[in-house]
């Protein structure tokens, strides 16, 4: 690995004054799960790493269920998904987040990584924009709370400045009647990485539909919020006959490419097959919900 | 460049050592510490060959900074044994054979142990999610499921008498 300086802060107003005064030079840094690999590479080259997770604000876990969750940047995925609030409130994302790599892994890769690091088959990020979740943003000139849909433009590319860090994530209440699941397709059933996934929340009335959200990950540069097929579902009564053309339209927005871990057609065929099974899972627990 | 000295918990042992920031904790244990129980595979975080227990959790020593050492506690393979008796994971890995060239041994004990902290009657399925971080080329894992099931198993024993 090149040479660099680290640097451990202990509050998020020392890594802004930081980011200010190096900007590009500097990285963040947290469980280096993605950036470790990349530095060894020679892919990037920080002068400064500055350990977010040593500032204790991006360690931040806390649920209240009249404002719902709010998770630091820095939180490990093993504590994500180990958490009682997670499991019971928000399923899908304690599912994303039990999926990235192994143990190891999961006991370093956090939340902001994830999101930061920018691949299109990022497992909590679908989840994530399913939830309707907002990134919390720093720098010195203040703070912004951005969606986390929109947050990555192109593959390792993001609407971060080099001033900013990511401090933690907002995720709305739980509703009545709502819930989340993901899903995602791999050969093997651990330490793989998604050849598609699909992030889906809904809000169920009775056997009807209010609302729902279903983001694609793995088939495009970025993840894809499937418009047609939320637009199509809202209000209608959920069989397998509305849940499989909702699939359809799902597959019609992924935009997949070839590569080894699977061709076009057969990402695409996953997307249907994803969004019908993971539209299926969270119907059911809104279900349980509605009381 | 600069070297930053770095005080941890080594072991049960306080340790103090110098190290480049540029260098993973697996550098420092092998090459500073010259503990070469832990394994280098693949430098990627996907063999586990390299497993350590930092704070108690499981990682991988090759995507962990020398200096993130500051302050922490690190376990390693050499801390299992308690003098000339081996930890009973270690027996059972010999009384199953579960190793054969045994690069993946430290890495697999290590896991191991992070799984039987927290749950002494794991499944065979909670064990091979546990262990899906660990490369094995020899042994097929069966022999290491099966070893870490028995230990489990002698461990829960001693608990309930004693
Ligand atoms: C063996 C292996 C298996 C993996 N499997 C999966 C998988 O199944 N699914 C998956 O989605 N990913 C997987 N990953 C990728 C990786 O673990 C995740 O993307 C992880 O969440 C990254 O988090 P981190 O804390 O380790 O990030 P780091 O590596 O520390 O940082 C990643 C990027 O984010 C930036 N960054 C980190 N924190 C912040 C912050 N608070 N504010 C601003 N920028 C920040 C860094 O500058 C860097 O560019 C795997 C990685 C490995 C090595
Ligand atoms: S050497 Fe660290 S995971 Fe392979
Ligand atoms: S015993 Fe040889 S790799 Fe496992």
């Amino acid at each position: 690995m090149h040479e660099f300086t680290y640097v451990a802060p202990s509050s998020v107003e020392e890594i802004v004054q930081f980011l200010a005064q190096h900007r590009e030079k500097a990285r963040p840094f947290c469980g280096g799960t993605d950036i470790l690999v990349q530095m060894r590479s020679g892919v990037r080259r920080p002068s400064y790493l500055l350990d977010v997770k040593t500032a204790p604000e991006t360690r931040l876990f806390e649920f209240d269920p009249a404002k719902g969750l709010r998770i630091g940047a820095a939180v490990p995925c093993a504590d994500v998904s180990a958490d009682p609030a997670v499991r019971r409130y928000y399923p899908g994302l304690a599912e994303a987040a039990n999926l990235i790599g192994s143990v190891q892994i999961r006991n370093r890769a956090s939340l902001g990584g994830n999101l930061a690091n920018a691949s299109p088959a990022a497992d909590t990020v679908p989840a994530l924009i399913a939830l309707g979740a907002k990134a919390v943003l720093r720098s010195v000139q203040g703070q912004r709370e951005v969606p986390v849909e929109g947050f990555v433009t192109a593959p390792g590319r993001t609407i971060l400045n080099a001033d900013e860090v990511i401090t933690e994530f907002v995720i709305p209440p739980p509703q009545r009647g709502g819930a989340d699941a993901y899903l995602r397709f791999v050969p093997r059933n651990e330490m793989d990485i998604a050849v598609a996934g699909v992030g889906v929340f809904v809000k169920m009335e009775g056997q009807r539909c209010v609302e729902a959200r279903i983001v694609l990950g793995a088939v495009g540069p970025t993840q894809i919020v499937a418009s047609e097929a939320m637009a199509y579902l809202r209000g209608r009564t959920l069989n397998e006959g509305v849940v499989s053309h909702a699939a359809e339209l799902a597959a019609q927005a992924a935009s997949p490419i070839d590569d080894v871990r699977g061709t076009r057609e057969f990402r695409r065929h996953l997307v249907a097959v994803l969004t019908r099974r993971s539209l299926l899972a969270a119907a059911k627990r809104a279900q349980a919900n509605q009381s | 460049m600069r070297k930053v000295a770095v005080q941890t918990t080594l072991n049960g042992e306080p340790v103090e050592f110098l190290c480049e920031p540029r260098q993973s904790l697996l550098e420092v244990l092998r090459d500073v510490l010259n503990l070469t129980g832990t394994k280098e595979g693949c430098l990627t975080g996907d063999c586990g060959a390299c497993s350590v227990l930092f704070d108690g959790r499981v990682v991988c020593s090759c995507l962990v900074l020398g200096v993130e050492a500051q302050g922490a506690q690190i376990q390693t393979v050499e801390g299992l044994a308690h003098g000339n008796e081996l930890s009973v994971l270690q027996r059972k890995f010999l009384e199953h054979a579960a190793l054969q060239c045994g690069i993946c041994t430290p890495g697999f004990l290590i896991a191991a142990k992070a799984l039987l902290d927290h749950n002494l009657n794991p499944s065979e399925s909670e064990v091979r999610y546990a262990l899906a971080g660990n490369l094995c080329r020899c042994t097929g894992y069966d022999k290491i499921v099966r070893a870490v099931m028995d230990a489990a198993k002698e461990m829960r024993e001693r608990e309930a008498y004693g």
